[in-house]
């Protein structure tokens, strides 16, 4: 039996994966209120629950499966764990910080389930999850007052342990691959990568990693003030499984920083954008065809090799870039010079 | 197809810029100077907590060339751990520092990892070695690797500093076989620093220390693939301290051999870096014979050669030019490039120059920030820059506090308490700050809790302190959503103060359509940092406040209502899909009321005067670009004179039209038994029971989220098949009717202003006509709302029941509708009304539309539509596809071609 590891670099080489789109705005199809957050088990927890995504993933699993299955129905290869907040920093906010592990775990391994579903249905198109790791809400490079730019709101050894409990969570449930995506603060990024090799290395195991940055402007920075480029160097000392881009932009503003990604990284690449740039909603309002157009730009150029959405993305759009990639050969991943100048 | 790209073992270092340590670069120079060991000036600093000036340091040094910033906190009398996070923290927050890479360098491990901890780009570490073994060597190298950070190798071991060309090949290939095979570390990631000492010390032994660094380079270059050699240049001069002539001189030669041996980068300070062909050749000559040992005497000659050209050392100045400007402009320069080392100076001259202190502030101050903006804006800055920025301008404020202060009179006190925070998720505060300093400056208490600040902190502060008004801020998309749930929470909290909304993404629209409706206390979108002192003004105030609120809440009412009908839709369901989701009242709990009549009812002359008083003003005013609510805007500072005057004119126009009857208002209804059959209502308008008239609606298409019904017109009125009888009303109004000789003589005389005026006012009387007569029909007429008691602006605002939709608005876009809508109302006999053939209304002082009773019946838009229900649509019509496809094109989801 082929490792899942080496069956999904395996599969990479040969075509364009596909990753799911928008969690959040499926979920906003859903009129949830208060009590669907908080189920049976939270049912008397002291402080407002709503808009606590990820807790769906115990207390409406039927809804985050449903979702799931979704996308895979659309094309999907990968679906991204119901994760993104789910660390204890960025949990703290609803005081449910000792519930990260369940949280990570039961999301892990409602996907899972739902992966393995449409395996066993499809055999020749194998379905993985993928843990996602959210930036968390805290920046550790920067300081959140600004008549104190040297404090810090959270500290490198504050984000690796609660990466390190994201990852166990991950991982137990079910994941085949770990996401740290929407990097807005390297650094952040730095610590979940510590975090994801600490925890390979006790458990004498790899999993392939993607880290996806996020390019917040026409600046072409990320939040953080790094370009794309400084981006790549900062997290290459991993051998990751690819490198990329997501959300903030639409695919249209993202092609030239992919294009520098696709250049330089010697790993596949990645992106994920969002429908678009938000309206005075903040509701992404491209369609799979407008966005169909610009992907199909990346592949003419033969930029990525794993492609889906973020933000305002829906099974549409999924579905419109599965039909598309098929058209077209995935990147190739630069070689590495052998010997030195 | 491209060919596959190759990319080059390159040792690859970033800040926020990348820096590629290509053969191109040459030569990489590591600014030396933000190390306590080698600067007495930056220990002093430290030692001090004065860490803006050690800054401005850090920055000279990036300034004067530094592509590598050498970070040093090893110093007994400092916390070297707490010093170097401090210092590496305040540098992150620097961009044009930040954008350099930083070498961490201590000989502790616990402030390496430290400083590990603190920078997102990819970093050196100065240094690890074999000094305590292997075992803590490769530990350590491991940790390295799992930061990513390059290091630098110290040509030390067990025995000690490698002293000789031997010791130094010997240790350094150990430590590289080590890192290479034990911890597999990238062999570029490896910087060797075969020690450079001192020469020229008058010590014998000392003579080939710069000949053997050489000579060791050489051979790390040749048999330790992909390495790298650094050191720290200085310390071969360090016999001639105090004469830097000839320390420049000796550095630039040490490089020019060092380099040419293979050297890739260098520890030195770049201010201070002499140019090899630019070093007299006579010192040159002397430097060179010492370094590379060319003369038994070359010390001595050299200590005496020195004597002669000391002093003179070459500092490269840094740009000044832009102080030699006008204050504004300096200022400006500073707020754009966050320089904060002259705003003190420069603003005590601006305040010189100003009546009052806080015209600086509002003036040249404020002006330098709106450059910021737009550069931001534009993608020219970037978050670190424009924060630095933000931090210049408080430096300028606090220094006219004091002065501004002083010029308040005694009585003087604040005029309230205000919180600022930019919310959870969001690190966006520059709007936030803006607002702030100009509040502050104001006179308004300022508690600003920074950003990412969650619903929650934000509340119990404003809870204890008391606080009069809360303002969010945020940039980024999602912080809209965070916004509605804080307001969500203080209607739950039950807070009663107001609540302002700012930043980039928020807008009006927003604010109307999602935050105001969740919070019953004032929600106030404030565009600019200039608008939020008049409103918080007028928040504050007890006389202006209702007013205030009531236009506010008019204007947000009317934008949620013209909003409604534009909704967003991006996918769409199948239109059978989209029929199944129907709203489906529950017909067995509601029983139409029949109305008082069936068929059609005219009212030829209807008073006029009783129709001026249902006119709603705000759109007169509109009319003639003079924007603002009624009647407010009759007090309105800038355009109140001139509103005042037309609305003078537009009364005694008025009462001229009523009392010489210069137009005459007919109104037609009519009600009819209907029930609806998918999307068609089907009219019994001949009252024999055949039902067999039909009208034709269009049913939302967009995608919904569940229990949300994809409404027609057609599901408000009852099906066959439920066996309730319901009904349909009709009705046209028109105050235009005998206009057209005025508006000629008007016109005969030249006299726009009345003309205009006269088409203003039927326009208005007309709409207050619609109003009218739909009130008649609930409470009288149809009868199903007898006991209704609106005011006129609650009528405006739509507060009744059921509705009044006209073809050709969103709720029943197709306006070929109205043929029917007016044969059932008997036709422009009766009507008075005639259709043009693009279905304008004429006269055009007209409103027509459908009665609708059901209480859960609501506006709403029909949105853009898909073909399947075009095609469905045009049979029902019995029209051509192309045809209904060119009235229905605004509303259609695919393109014509």
């Amino acid at each position: 039996m082929v490792m899942k590891n080496d069956l999904l670099k395996e599969i990479a080489n040969k075509r364009i994966l596909i990753l799911d789109g928008a969690m959040g705005t499926m979920i906003q199809r859903y009129p949830l209120e208060e009590p669907d957050f908080r189920g049976e088990d939270f049912k008397n927890h002291p402080y407002p629950l709503k808009g606590n995504n990820d807790l769906l993933s115990i207390t409406r699993p039927d809804i985050i499966k449903a979702i799931h299955a979704e996308y895979f129905q659309a094309g999907a290869d990968i679906v991204e764990t119901n994760t993104f907040s789910g660390t204890t920093i960025a949990q703290a906010d609803y005081h449910l910080e000792n519930q990260v592990y369940r949280l990570n775990y039961e999301s892990a391994k409602i996907a899972r389930e739902v992966a393995d579903e449409f395996t066993v249905r499809e055999p020749q198109k194998p379905r993985f999850v993928a843990g996602s790791m959210g930036p968390t809400n805290k920046t550790c490079s920067m300081s959140p007052n600004v008549n104190d730019p040297g404090f810090r709101a959270v500290t490198f050894d504050e984000l690796v342990t609660a990466y390190t409990e994201q990852v166990n969570g991950l991982l137990d449930g079910g994941a085949d691959l770990l996401l740290i995506e929407t990097v807005f603060d390297t650094l952040n990024a730095k610590a979940a990568l510590y975090a994801c090799l600490n925890v390979f290395e006790e458990r004498g195991k790899e999993w392939p990693i993607i880290v996806s940055g996020t390019i917040t402007d026409q600046s072409g920075r990320t939040l953080s003030g790094q370009t794309a480029e400084a981006f790549l160097i900062s997290v290459s000392h991993v051998d990751l499984f690819a490198v990329g881009f997501n959300c903030a932009l639409g695919a249209k503003d993202l092609r030239p920083y992919l294009q520098t990604i696709s250049e330089k990284a010697p790993f596949f690449v990645s992106a994920y954008p969002n429908a678009g740039l938000p309206n005075e909603f903040g509701q992404y309002d491209e369609s799979p065809e407008q966005m169909g157009m610009q992907i199909r730009e990346f592949l003419e150029l033969g930029l990525v090799n794993i492609l889906g959405g973020c933000c305002g993305t829906t099974p549409d759009h999924i579905k419109v870039m599965a039909k598309i990639a098929k058209e077209y050969a995935p990147r190739q991943i630069p070689m590495v010079a052998e010997i030195y100048e | 197809m491209s060919t596959i790209n190759i990319l080059k073992k390159e040792l690859k270092l970033s800040g926020l810029e990348p820096l590629v340590c290509s053969k191109a670069a040459n030569f990489i120079n590591i600014g030396e100077r933000t190390n306590v060991t080698g600067s007495k000036k930056f220990l002093d600093y430290i030692k001090n907590e004065q860490y803006e000036e050690a800054l401005s340091i850090a920055l000279d040094q990036v300034r004067g060339g530094a592509q590598v910033l050498d970070v040093n906190m090893d110093e007994g009398m400092i916390d070297g751990e707490k010093a170097m996070v401090r210092f590496l923290n305040l540098i992150a927050s620097e961009p044009e520092i930040a954008r350099i890479p930083i070498m961490i360098d201590s000989s502790k491990w616990h402030i390496i990892e430290a400083g590990l901890k603190c920078v997102q780009g990819k970093c050196i570490v100065n240094s690890i070695s074999l000094k305590g073994g292997e075992t803590e060597f490769l530990q350590q190298a491991k940790i390295l690797r799992k930061f990513g950070a390059a290091t630098v190798v110290m040509a030390f071991d067990e025995k000690g500093q490698a002293d000789s060309f031997e010791r130094r090949i010997e240790i350094c290939k150990r430590s590289y076989d080590l890192l290479v095979q034990k911890v597999k570390f990238p062999p570029e990631e490896i910087i060797f620093d075969p020690n450079i000492f001192p020469v020229a010390t008058g010590m014998e032994e000392h003579r080939n220390n710069a000949i053997d660094f050489f000579r060791a380079t050489t051979w790390i270059k040749n048999n330790l693939p992909g390495a790298k050699i650094s050191g720290g240049v200085s310390n071969v001069s360090f016999s001639f301290r105090g004469n830097n002539r000839v320390r420049e001189a000796m550095h630039a030669a040490f490089l020019y051999h060092g380099i040419k041996a293979g050297m890739d980068m260098g520890i030195v300070n770049p201010s201070m870096l002499e140019v090899y062909d630019n070093v007299p050749k006579d010192l040159l000559e002397h430097v060179e014979d010492v370094i590379l040992n060319r003369r038994e005497d070359a010390t001595e000659r050299l200590l005496e050669f020195a004597e002669k050209v000391k002093g003179s050392a070459k500092k490269k100045e840094e740009d000044l030019s832009w102080r030699d400007n006008i204050v504004e402009e300096r200022l400006k320069y500073a707020l754009v490039k966050g320089v904060v080392e002259y705003i003190d100076v420069d603003t005590e001259e601006a305040r010189q120059k100003a009546t009052h202190p806080l015209q600086v502030i509002e003036g040249p101050l404020m002006d330098g920030m709106n450059v910021v903006g737009d550069l931001f804006g534009s993608g020219k800055m970037f978050l670190p820059q424009v924060v630095k920025s933000a931090r210049v301008m408080k430096k300028a404020v606090a220094y006219l506090l004091p002065f501004i202060e002083a010029e308040k009179t005694a009585e003087s006190r604040k005029q309230g308490k205000i919180l600022l925070a930019t919310v959870k998720g969001d690190v966006h505060d520059i709007g936030k700050n803006i607002v702030g300093v100009v509040l502050a400056c104001n006179n308004f208490e300022i508690i600003d809790l920074g950003v990412m600040v969650p619903t929650n902190q934000i509340l119990d502060v404003a809870e204890k302190e008391q606080v009069d008004i809360i303002g969010l801020s945020g940039l980024i998309t999602p912080s809209l959503d965070e916004m509605v749930s804080v307001a969500k929470e203080m209607q739950r909290r039950g807070l009663k103060i107001p609540l302002l909304i700012g930043g980039a993404t928020t807008s009006k629209i927003h604010t109307a359509v999602k935050i105001d409706q969740q919070y019953d206390e004032p929600v106030v979108h404030v565009l600019d940092a200039s608008r939020s002192v008049p409103v918080v003004a007028s928040l504050l105030n007890e006389e202006k406040r209702p007013d205030f609120v009531k236009n506010l809440s008019l204007e947000y009412d009317e934008m949620r209502n013209r909003h409604k009908n534009k909704a967003l839709i991006k996918d769409y369901l199948n239109y059978s899909e989209a029929s199944a989701n129907r709203f489906k009242p529950n017909w067995s709990k509601h029983v139409p009321k029949m109305p008082s009549f069936l068929g059609v009812r005219s009212y030829k002359e209807f008073s006029l005067a009783k129709l001026r008083t249902f006119i709603d003003w705000t759109p007169f005013f509109s009319t003639w670009e003079l924007h603002g609510k009624y009647p407010q805007i009759l007090e309105d500072k800038m355009v109140g004179g001139e509103a005042k005057k037309l609305f003078d004119d537009a009364n005694r126009l008025l009462d001229r039209i009523i009392q010489e009857k210069w137009i005459q208002a007919r109104g037609t209804i009519a009600f009819f038994p209907a029930y609806s059959k998918g999307d068609d209502i089907f009219v019994d308008h001949t009252l024999d029971g055949k039902y067999s008239y039909t009208l034709h609606h269009l049913r939302q298409q967009n995608k919904k989220g569940q229990q949300l019904p994809n409404l027609c017109l057609s599901d408000f009125i009852a099906p066959k098949e439920s066996g309730v009888r319901d009904y349909i009303g009709a009705f046209s109004v028109t105050t235009g009717i005998g206009i057209e000789p005025h508006i000629q003589r008007f016109e005969a005389e030249h006299d726009d202003y009345n003309s205009i005026m006269l088409k203003a006012l039927a326009d208005r009387l007309a709409e207050a006509f619609a109003e009218c007569m739909h009130e008649m029909v609930r409470k009288d007429l149809w009868g199903y709302a007898p006991l209704e008691d609106f005011s006129n602006d609650e009528l405006i605002r739509e507060k009744y029941t059921g509705i009044r939709p006209a073809p050709g608005y969103p709720a029943c876009p197709d306006h070929t509708e109205k043929t029917l809508l007016f044969n059932l109302l008997g036709g422009a006999e009766h009507t008075g009304i005639t259709l043009t053939e693009s279905m304008a209304m004429y006269p055009t002082a007209a409103v027509s539309g459908w009665y609708f009773s059901h209480p859960e019946a609501k506006y709403f838009g029909v949105g853009k539509i898909s073909k399947d229900q075009v095609i469905d649509y045009a049979k029902r019509k019995g029209m051509a596809v192309e045809v209904i496809e060119k009235w229905l094109a605004p509303n259609l989801n695919y393109d014509l071609d």
